[in-house]
């Protein structure tokens, strides 16, 4: 009788390992498709701002290209506008497409801002392309978005 | 309790735009962590950021989960009068810290 017990020791050969590893090493490198905005950034946009247009341009974000540490990413929006009493920024609201939750911040100005600009640090479960959407004073809606890879995520544990 | 840092100008023009920082300590625990043990760390964060200067909020934020521990915020607002601008926190249970600094405009 042919001696089985062998068997199962050589489909895990060193052989098999080591392309195993290699073709592991090939996924982890192939770039990351571009993430589509996905639903819930649709769905927190409708419960702010219902079906209004929102038309892209006057949103400036900035991140860095690289996000070293998702927990702490330094993050700045800028919108433009003259900030005056007939035409400014009524409020700047963030989404993120990869995180837990779709709503990042919501900031409101007045025509005492002076400047609809602000800066902070916020969490990235990962690397996406933040949005930002402004409402002005007259109703009408801006975005903007930047993008950034982010090397160690925040909230990997779910 | 919780530590505040604030940076603003001492004096400033009429009319002129000027930069305020704001920090504040705090974990902003997001809720999604889990512990030693592997138990969920409960949320808490705070949720609101408002600014008053001259009697009215210049500036306010709404922070979800997503904003990072010890949170940190540049703002702009037009210089009108001498006066004082209080910067206030609220966390999600209701509590509240604040701080003040006085501005001269000439």
């Amino acid at each position: 009788m042919p001696d089985h017990s062998a068997q199962p020791e050589k489909t895990f050969s060193r052989r098999a390992l080591i392309r195993l590893g290699a073709g592991s090493v090939l996924i982890a490198a192939t770039p990351l498709p571009a993430f589509a905005t996905p639903d819930d950034v649709k769905a927190a946009q409708q419960e702010l701002f219902g079906s209004r247009v929102i038309r892209e341009g006057r949103v400036t974000l900035k991140l860095p290209a690289i996000a070293e540490n998702g927990y702490s990413v330094p993050f700045s929006v800028d919108i433009d506008s003259p900030m005056t009493e007939e035409d400014h920024v009524r409020q700047i609201a963030i989404f993120s497409p990869r995180n837990p939750i779709a709503n990042v911040a919501r900031f409101q100005f007045g025509p005492r801002a002076g400047r609809a600009a602000v800066a902070t640090r916020i969490r990235l479960g990962g690397t996406q392309a933040v949005q930002a959407v402004a409402e002005m004073n007259d109703g009408s809606l801006w975005s903007g978005s930047a993008q950034t890879v982010v090397t160690l995520a925040a909230c990997v544990v779910l | 309790m919780a530590s505040i840092r604030l940076s603003v100008p001492k004096t400033a023009m009429k009319g002129e735009i000027i930069e305020l920082k704001a920090l504040i300590q705090h974990p902003m625990e997001s809720g999604y962590r889990r512990g030693s043990r592997g138990e969920q760390i409960p949320r808490n964060i705070i949720t609101r950021f408002e600014c008053v200067y001259d009697d009215e909020v210049v500036f306010s934020a709404d922070f979800h989960p997503a904003i990072a521990a010890d949170p940190f915020l540049t703002f702009y607002t037009r210089a009108v009068r001498s006066g004082t601008l209080a910067f206030r926190w609220t966390d999600q249970h209701g509590e509240m810290w604040s701080d003040t600094a006085s501005l001269t405009v000439t």
